[in-house]
């Protein structure tokens, strides 16, 4: 009980500290997902808006289009860069709106803005390895039908999207029979490792001319145009005007070359989006831009911060939550199965698939994070409590009848006593679970060590993975160690000790 | 049969099944104070199972029972415990707690002040003849015997009328079972406890028993005093009962006494 008291104290102190380090709600907030090209338009897009004045906060690479489309609509973000072909093939699916206007007229109810073209089109496109494509005479995507043995690796978001595989295989009539979803930037990968023959790539990919990969032609037009876009809120007009005069500034003032450039500068060269973004706005715009550069160590302690605040604060209300409720099931036989049943089943739901359906209830950052891991962390704690008390031998519980203690006196003073070893290795468990699960937030804009991994898996960096693996793997080894002691205390020496 | 004062306990046509199994029927039984009353028979015939009705951890399915003249009920057996104290084969003590905390846990809960349950604790350890260091020991720290002796003190801790022991020496060995049954008895004799006291032993029974009751599949095979039942054994079973368990001892105390 002391110890929880502790515990909570920390928990408090984490919470102080994540909102220390939040700072003031920014007056604009600008989304990213969490694909290179998407993040120098993100860190572009914010630069620009902080020119003004305003303060202005980048929250980047938060997953795909669902999330940052939930979060533009809950007003948890302002604006992000989005692609027309998007919009009508994904956001505006079953509409027939293909035209930036018909688009345009067809998010005014949401009260969604879209800005003009920024002057590049990202479309999709096939690319395979120059040698292998000349081996095969492959030039155009309907050449691929004559080839059905070839081996296609595609990002995930492209295997769902309608104008993605599925329907670029009816459009084609495409024979394949091996075809993988991956991440994109792994698709490069596994390309130049030689375990698939052929990806799906956006024309302004630097990766294109670096792999020495050739561009199929969609000779059939299957592919939309992609012209990128901002999206925004109408409210931001009426709230941050010159936000809004400056951002269109941006629009047909980025070439595909230019966009291909920068996305080569991050991805082959290493230099930091915020860099290249600046380096574009001061040569194009003459916009005087001050870089505030975050040192690795600032960055470690924030996203240390950051993941400690998820993990505490899931996993206190884990053991509140989950200790009762094992002694529920222990003590009721029919719910009792209920609640292992249900809390089972809970732990089976992919973690990525929870973190999205939270979204539509509670956002994008720490709040679905949190409910996320909290549920994750329900089942060890819950069955190991269960099982503690049901395992106390019937001798001790009749003695304890026997002697006149009350039920609650029963529970306090000799079952839960005796079960303590067993609900502390649920809790230490769920602890390592959760430290784990929480580098998956970063996802959904919690930041936390899930951000260096996340980034460094985008720019191919395994030392920036590394940055997020290793303190992250360390902080399991901690927590682990931390129960361990509290077992010491939690735990009777009459417990402990073997006897002789 | 007439008796001159109230018992302790009294149960009348106690009848209890568990499934198909009839573990108790029409029991008729009286505890009179101040005697040990032993039960006894073989494995299965229901001796355990009547101590347990006695001290609620079981219910019953037909007739009555009181403890001094009070019908036990769910209702009021948390407030009768208080007046007895219960003994199992092997202690059945708390093992995260020392012998001391095990001892006096149920006197802290009542609010007995320190000095009330430290005075009890050192009576006690006198009384069993407990070493005192061995109070802050865990029970797995304990020998068989100590672990009995802290068993007995907890049970005695609350000064209960009567004290219920299902085989309480069960599971100790041959030299410090005869050593306790030895201390057991005086300490029987100096607090003048009602004892009811369950045992497979023919022996432990007539050393402590000023009345032996033998139970035969749920039912009372006979009620008497050692003598009555090796002497006027109401039934053959009664005699067999007896003579299985005499019979590798009596030429032995035969060829001793000649």
């Amino acid at each position: 009980m002391i110890c929880i008291a502790r515990y909570s104290v920390a928990v408090v102190l984490l919470s102080l500290l994540a909102g220390t380090a939040r700072g003031q709600e920014p007056q604009v907030r600008v989304g990213s997902k969490k694909f290179t090209e998407s993040v120098i338009l993100g860190e572009l897009l914010t630069q620009l808006a902080a020119s003004t004045g305003a303060e202005a906060e980048h929250r980047s690479e938060l997953g795909g289009t669902r999330i940052l489309w939930s979060a533009l609509k809950r007003g948890e973000i302002d604006l992000y860069p989005e692609y027309t072909g998007t919009l009508s093939k994904e956001i505006l699916a079953g509409s027939d709106a293909s035209t930036i206007d018909e688009i345009r007229a067809a998010l005014v109810p949401e009260e969604i803005v879209v800005s003009e073209p920024l002057g590049f089109n990202n479309t999709y496109v096939l690319g395979m390895k120059e040698e292998l494509a000349e081996e095969r005479r492959i030039r155009a995507i309907s050449d691929l039908a004559r080839h059905p043995d070839l081996r296609f690796g595609f990002s995930n978001e492209f295997m769902d999207r309608k104008d993605g595989w599925p329907g670029l295989r009816r459009a084609y009539a495409l024979p394949q029979r091996h075809v993988r979803g991956m991440d994109h930037d792994l698709a490069y990968r596994g390309l130049a490792a030689g375990s698939i023959d052929l990806v799906d790539l956006y024309s302004t990919d630097a990766e294109i001319e670096y792999y020495e990969l050739r561009a199929l032609e969609d000779d059939r037009a299957h592919f939309p145009r992609y012209d990128a876009v901002i999206l925004y809120r109408n409210d931001l007009e009426r709230r941050a005007p010159e936000v809004v005069a400056a951002l269109s500034t941006l629009e047909q003032a980025i070439t595909a070359v230019d966009m291909t450039e920068m996305n080569a500068k991050a991805k082959i060269e290493g230099v930091s989006e915020p860099r290249i973004a600046a380096e574009f706005l001061e040569r194009r715009l003459r916009l005087e831009i001050d870089l505030h550069d975050v040192s690795a160590w600032e960055r470690f302690w924030v996203n240390t911060v950051e993941h400690l605040f998820l993990v505490a604060v899931s996993l206190s209300g884990a053991i509140v939550v989950s200790i009762p409720l094992g002694i529920v099931a222990a003590r009721f036989g029919g719910v009792g199965q209920g609640i292992l049943g249900t809390v089972s089943i809970i732990q089976t739901i992919p973690a990525l698939a929870l973190l999205v359906f939270m979204i539509p209830l509670l956002g994008i950052g720490a709040a679905p994070a949190i409910a996320a891991l909290f549920l994750y962390s329900l089942l060890p704690i819950v069955r190991n409590t269960y099982a503690g008390l049901h395992d106390i031998s019937r001798p001790i519980v009749e003695s304890a009848i026997a002697l006149g203690l009350s039920p609650w006196q029963r529970l306090r003073l000799v079952e839960l006593p005796l079960s303590a070893r067993s609900i502390l290795a649920g809790i230490k468990t769920s602890a390592v679970i959760n430290v784990g699960t929480a580098t998956l937030g970063a996802l959904i804009g919690t930041g936390g060590y899930g951000q260096p991994i996340l980034t460094g898996i985008r720019l191919d960096d395994v030392g920036l993975i590394m940055q997020g693996a290793v303190p992250a793997a360390g902080l399991a080894l901690l927590c682990q160690a931390a129960f361990e002691l509290a077992e010491r205390r939690l735990v009777s020496k009459g417990l402990r000790i073997k006897a002789s | 049969m007439s008796h001159p004062t109230s018992p302790i306990i009294e149960l009348k046509q106690v009848t209890k099944t568990f499934g198909a199994t009839r573990a108790l029927e029409g029991i008729d039984l009286r505890v009179e104070p101040a005697q040990t009353t032993v039960l006894i028979g073989p494995s299965g015939c229901g001796k355990s199972t009547l101590l347990r009705l006695v001290v609620g951890l079981i219910g019953r399915d037909a007739g009555t029972a009181s403890f001094e003249g009070s019908d036990i009920t769910p209702d009021n057996i948390r407030a009768l415990r208080r007046r007895m104290g219960y003994v199992i084969q092997e202690g059945g003590l708390f093992p995260h707690l020392t012998a001391e905390q095990n001892v006096v846990l149920m006197a802290r809960q009542l609010g007995w002040p320190e000095r009330k349950w430290r005075n009890r604790l050192g009576e006690l350890a006198e009384l069993t003849r407990l070493p005192m260091d061995a109070l802050s020991r865990y029970p797995v720290e304990l020998s068989g015997g100590q672990r009995q002796r802290v068993s007995l003190m907890r049970a005695l801790m609350l000064d209960p009328h009567v004290l219920l022991m299902d085989e309480p020496l069960g599971a100790l060995d041959p030299m410090i079972r005869s050593e306790l049954q030895m201390e057991l008895r005086g300490i029987f004799r100096r607090l003048g406890k009602t004892v009811l006291l369950v045992t497979h032993d023919l022996d432990e029974a007539g050393y402590f028993g000023d009345i032996i009751v033998l139970l035969r599949e749920g039912q009372i095979e006979q009620r008497g005093t050692l003598e009555e039942l090796v002497n006027n054994p109401r039934s053959e079973f009664v005699r067999a009962f007896v003579n299985a368990q005499r019979s590798t001892l009596e030429p032995l105390r035969e060829e001793s006494r000649s």
